[in-house]
């Protein structure tokens, strides 16, 4: 990799300020990356003319003293943001032509303070999965390869671009979206730092949706503190978005490097789950430590109802995606395949327009909601949705600043490996991830160690709703106690 | 709760996506093996829990029912499988 892409965000942007360098040979550098990457398969779309032209604006801005706080930043983006003017397909076939004529708030507030795009990243079939297998476009490649292997590895997902690119050095940050642990998982499995506002933290405008009530942007980055700046410009309030949260955004950076002597972080017995691997274990006994030697207090704490959690996002979020998902009929934007009528069209058109694991989901969401099972499935775990949430607000109001916990149940596994007939093997992913996801919470994961085998493994922090400063200052500490990670062969190139 | 091959049949029409007969065996034993995972739910006490509507301690936003965006059907337009005369153009609905 060149010196530039080695740079994290954080010192890209300060190189650009003082001149050492200027966004058009950051962006080239980056662009360059990207050409000699494509085994990875982290980009669905490299946009390198719409680079350039950023860049040479930001250039213009740098000299003449009205930088953005992002100016001349080369980022990628999730395949499931619109993006005026360029392609954007949510990794699905039924979008591979979809060009939308508006742009995404989030997306939009990172052009507005300078950031320059790089191209669309990509993900899971509408991001639904947690490996990125389930793209239309193919899979993405882990940078990260077990020790004396060369079997290839899933970056995680739905984010599995995104994560892939920052850990590669294909981006210098990315925007993803987790809806059940889609940053945070990919995150780990890569050895970046990722991190999921709390719901309404970001706007959901122009992002192609999946679980309406359960969605939310954040940014994956090299360094907690690359992350924080990536966060403070994407979020804020938008009257597009009538769940967008009407409140100040704070200068997230500042909040790095912020004591946490005194702070309370709780130790959820619930996640120490069967079949959870020693390293793992061992690594959560490290952060608590860690966290300790800081100067905050660690405690047990009970959530007795995280058990629940995963076969209760799998109602919700699969009903939510079955009435989502239903515009896709081949009228408005999509492909569409013909039919004796119009109900053959919209039928003919689905079936081929999404793959396996779509398909799957909307019949288990359309099945949920119908008529004689809703009570049953949806209402019932709509309420035990209220009981996860409660189990947080009790600790919470019992002085928790932060819940420290793995980010994963293991390192990033192979390629096919979990695709077999049985879906829930892969939906286990998401054990330690989606409970906050259901409670609406912020939470951060940050790479904190290497399997036997030389894998990234993440810890994830869970705050308390718009407690994401607190996160930032732990994220730091754990940074700061384990390193960085950098993938240590670029075998790709 | 499981469902039989006809209930696979039912909820592709219900959800409109065309299966195969192939499709339908493969599809009962994978949507199984989801119910089966969600029916742990049927353990917990949820007597006298509310369901949960929102996320967040938020009223939803009003604001005066006006027109504020559009006039430019070119552009709302531009991605439709097929569009006639300015609208959107599907096969015959009505007889």
């Amino acid at each position: 990799m060149s010196e530039l892409t080695r740079l994290t965000l954080t010192a890209a942007h300060e190189g650009l300020a003082q001149g050492h360098f200027t966004a058009t040979e950051l962006t080239q550098a980056y662009l360059d990356a990207i050409e000699a990457a494509g085994a990875l398969n982290a980009y669905v779309l490299a946009t390198p003319e719409k680079a350039l032209e950023m860049a040479k604006a930001s250039d213009a801005r740098l000299a003449s003293g009205e930088a953005g706080p992002l100016e001349g930043i080369p980022l990628g983006v999730k395949d499931n943001y619109a993006v005026e003017g360029v392609r954007t397909t949510a990794g699905s076939s039924i979008l591979k032509h979809f060009v939308p004529p508006y742009e995404s708030t989030v997306t939009a507030n990172l052009w507005r303070d300078g950031a320059v795009l790089l191209g669309k990243l990509n993900q899971d079939e509408f991001a639904m999965g947690s490996s990125t297998e389930t793209s239309a476009f193919g899979a993405t490649v882990n940078p990260w390869r077990r020790e004396g292997s060369s079997a290839p590895l899933v970056p995680g997902g739905s984010s599995g671009g995104s994560a892939a690119a920052v850990a590669a050095h294909l981006a210098a940050g990315a925007a993803g979206t987790d809806t059940g642990g889609s940053i945070r998982q990919p995150a780990a499995f890569t050895g970046t730092v990722g991190i999921k506002p709390t719901y309404g933290r970001c706007s959901r405008w122009g992002i192609i949706a999946y679980a309406s009530s359960l969605d939310q942007a954040g940014p994956i980055a090299r360094s907690v503190n690359d992350a924080a700046l990536l966060l403070r410009s994407m979020a804020g309030h938008d009257p597009k978005d009538s769940t967008s949260a009407k409140l100040p955004v704070p200068d997230y950076e500042a909040a790095v490097g912020g004591s946490v002597k005194g702070m309370r972080i709780g130790i959820p017995r619930e996640y120490r789950v069967d079949g959870m691997s020693g390293e793992i274990a061992s690594l959560w006994d490290e952060g608590a430590q860690w966290l300790r030697d800081a100067g905050a207090e660690v405690v047990e704490i009970s959530l007795p109802h995280s058990k629940y959690a995963l076969p209760a996002y799998y109602i919700v979020a699969l009903a939510e995606a079955s009435s989502n998902l239903a515009r896709y009929d081949g009228v408005r934007y999509g492909e569409r395949v013909p039919g004796r009528d119009i109900v053959e069209m919209y039928e003919k058109t689905r079936a081929d327009g999404f793959g396996a694991e779509v398909r799957r989901r909307i019949m288990i969401g359309t099945y949920v909601l119908s008529a004689g099972y809703y009570d049953a499935y949806y209402v019932r775990a709509q309420k035990v949705r209220t009981l996860i949430k409660r189990d947080f607000e009790t600790v919470f109001a019992a002085g928790i600043d932060a819940v420290l916990a793995p980010a994963t149940p293991s390192p990033a596994f192979g390629i096919g490996e979990k695709s077999g007939a049985d879906p829930v093997e892969m939906y286990l992913q998401d054990v330690f991830t989606v409970t906050l996801n259901m409670a609406g919470l912020p939470g951060i994961a940050v790479p904190a160690g290497l399997s036997g085998e030389g894998l990234p493994l993440g810890l994830q922090l869970i705050g308390r709703p718009f407690g994401e400063e607190a996160l930032f200052s732990l994220g730091q500490v754990i940074e700061e106690a384990a390193g960085r990670f950098t993938c240590p062969d670029e075998w790709w190139r | 709760m499981s469902v039989d091959q006809a209930t696979v049949r039912r909820v592709a029409h219900l959800a409109r996506i065309a299966v195969t007969e192939e499709e339908v065996v493969h599809l009962q034993g994978e949507l199984n093996a989801i119910l089966a995972f969600v029916d742990e739910l049927a353990e917990v006490n949820v007597e006298g829990v509310e369901p949960m509507t929102s996320i967040t301690p938020m009223t939803l936003p009003l604001r005066a029912d006006v027109v504020t965006d559009g006039f430019y059907p070119e552009r709302v337009l531009a991605n439709a499988p097929a569009a006639e005369d300015g609208f959107f153009a599907v096969p015959k609905v009505v007889e």
